[in-house]
């Protein structure tokens, strides 16, 4: 039963959100409203009972917490996680003119804490990583011989990498033979906005095809 | 001039001007059409697996028994379409093989999806598995990227108990795992950030583990550079959900009743894409149509 209560209004709620399609109307707006509202409320519930409560109030008071949120029967409360509680509540003095600036405190450890855990890790492996896996030999050996189609694919890739650096390199006119490399560049950079649309496409028809089987679902429990 | 009748011209003009000013909710309809038939009529096609899936299924193959495979669920109810085909196809072929199974999430909707596999796949295909033992739900911890950088170091550190809140070390299959480099291969089933990238990049590069997995057909075109150095292999989309089901289905028949969503889903799929294409076709024939029309009107 609850199962099927469950069809009928998901199936309703689809259907008034597809009802943009043929125009603006007021079942849309609802379901708009209804989305965003239950969105924002779920992931504020989400907040405090995953993040806020395990990681915060039940390390500093775990008696006030056990059997609500998962932790060892024997934690102890470990005070130093006041040091980042005081830190949360700085960032909430942003709210009050007077004393906003003792948040950039807060915003500015984050900030530094952030960029400096991804630092390294971006210039590992998005940079340095990149770089290396762009380093393929462009006549590749396979058994007993050239491997033909590994040979293609690396030479693509060079003239690709090379070409798509050259258009993005405005330091030097684009004229000449540096133009007409930057202009295989382009083909190479529409090749690949064609294949990521071809991939958004596929994207949105597959969760077309979920709401519509799931249409169908509330169909066949009907008739 | 031109030898053409004046109705003939007129008439030609007009198919360029419905071509040219086709209502979109006709092309709505029609794709509607193109996805619902297909589903009415289970129209399926032959889905053979690309290299970079074929990549996975075949690491999960060569690993030996009792090796340990992390699954994370990093997406939500949005692209469950496209990413839970992948999550089940993947955990049915690690049960299979006796491989540990171990799933979290770094999304806080991914538990219910693990839930998901639980009531699909483990309960259907393996009722014999031992939770603890064979597989086990460590639930969802908050911390983005940052929780990967500390499981890498210290998993039980951030993992005191399993998402029910038994202690961690009550389970067999978690006393000799102290971190991420215990494991033998992470699967990422992703659709945005944390995902695949940051398993990448928090755990795969500074532990040289092997990372692979599956994401969302938009996020896809971004993650190919990784392959196949620092990722092991990707599935696209649903594509990729299909190609990675069509093979385990070829090795192992048994599970074709029960894994094979995507490839179910790949009929609408293809008539969707035929219908568009179909559209980028006249659309194009109507726009040179017209800029021929307006060059011969110049000239005259």
């Amino acid at each position: 039963m609850a199962h099927v209560f469950e069809l009928w209004i998901g199936s309703l709620l689809t259907l008034m959100i597809f009802s943009f399609l043929y125009k603006d109307n007021p079942f849309y707006k609802f379901a708009e409203h209804l989305f965003v509202g239950v969105s924002a409320a779920y992931w504020m519930v989400i907040g405090i009972w995953s993040t806020l409560m395990p990681n915060l109030v039940a390390r500093i008071w775990p008696n006030a917490l056990q059997g609500i949120v998962n932790m060892p029967a024997d934690a102890k409360p470990q005070y130093h996680y006041l040091i980042p509680a005081v830190f949360g509540i700085l960032m909430l003095t942003r709210l009050i003119e007077k004393i906003s600036w003792l948040s950039r405190w807060a915003m500015a450890f984050v900030i530094g804490f952030a960029a400096g855990t991804n630092f390294t890790r971006y210039l590992q492996s998005d940079f340095v990583g990149q770089i290396y896996n762009a380093m393929i030999p462009f006549i590749a050996k396979g058994d007993g011989g050239i491997s033909i189609g590994a040979s293609i694919s690396g030479i693509v890739l060079l003239i690709g990498v090379i070409s798509a650096l050259c258009y993005f390199f405005f330091s030097k006119e684009h004229s000449g033979a540096f133009g007409a490399v930057s202009r295989v560049g382009i083909w190479f950079l529409m090749v690949t906005f064609g294949a990521a649309f071809g991939y958004t496409v596929m994207a949105r028809i597959s969760l077309l095809t979920g709401r519509m089987q799931y249409l169908g679902e509330w169909l066949s429990s009907i008739f | 001039m031109t030898d053409e009748k004046p109705e003939e011209t007129q008439k030609k003009r007009d198919i360029i001007k419905i071509m040219n000013t086709i209502d979109r909710r006709i092309i709505f309809l029609l794709i509607a059409l193109a996805i619902i038939l297909p589903l009415v009529f289970h129209l399926v096609f032959t889905v053979r697996a690309s290299p970079i899936v074929e990549a996975i299924f075949d690491k999960v193959e060569s690993l030996p028994p009792g090796s340990k495979v992390i699954l994370s669920f990093d997406y939500g109810p949005s692209t469950v379409p496209e990413n839970q085909p992948m999550a089940e196809a993947v955990a049915r072929h690690v049960l299979h093989k006796d491989l540990k199974l171990y799933m979290m999430a770094v999304w806080a909707t991914g538990p219910p999806q693990i839930d998901l596999v639980k009531s699909r796949v483990v309960d259907v295909d393996f009722p014999k598995k031992v939770y603890g033992k064979d597989w086990i739900n460590l639930g969802y911890k908050a911390g983005n990227q940052g929780l990967i950088n500390a499981i890498l170091l210290d998993l039980k550190g951030m993992y005191t108990t399993d998402i029910h809140g038994t202690p961690i070390d009550d389970f067999e299959m978690m006393r000799d795992v102290a971190n991420l480099t215990d494991m033998s291969l992470i699967v990422c089933i992703g659709s945005g950030y944390p995902g695949m990238r940051e398993w990448v990049q928090f755990a795969g590069d500074p532990g040289r583990i092997p990372v692979c997995g599956g994401v969302t057909a938009v996020e896809a075109p971004l993650l190919y550079p990784y392959y196949p150095r620092q990722l092991l292999g990707l599935m696209g989309g649903l594509q990729g959900a299909a190609e990675y089901e069509a093979t385990l289905v070829t090795k192992y028949p048994q599970f074709i009743a029960t894994s094979e969503q995507a490839v179910k889903l790949m009929g609408p799929q293809t008539v969707a894409h035929l219908v568009i294409i179909s559209f980028v076709i006249i659309g194009n024939i109507a726009f040179f149509a017209e800029k021929g029309r307006q060059r011969k009107g110049k000239k005259a």
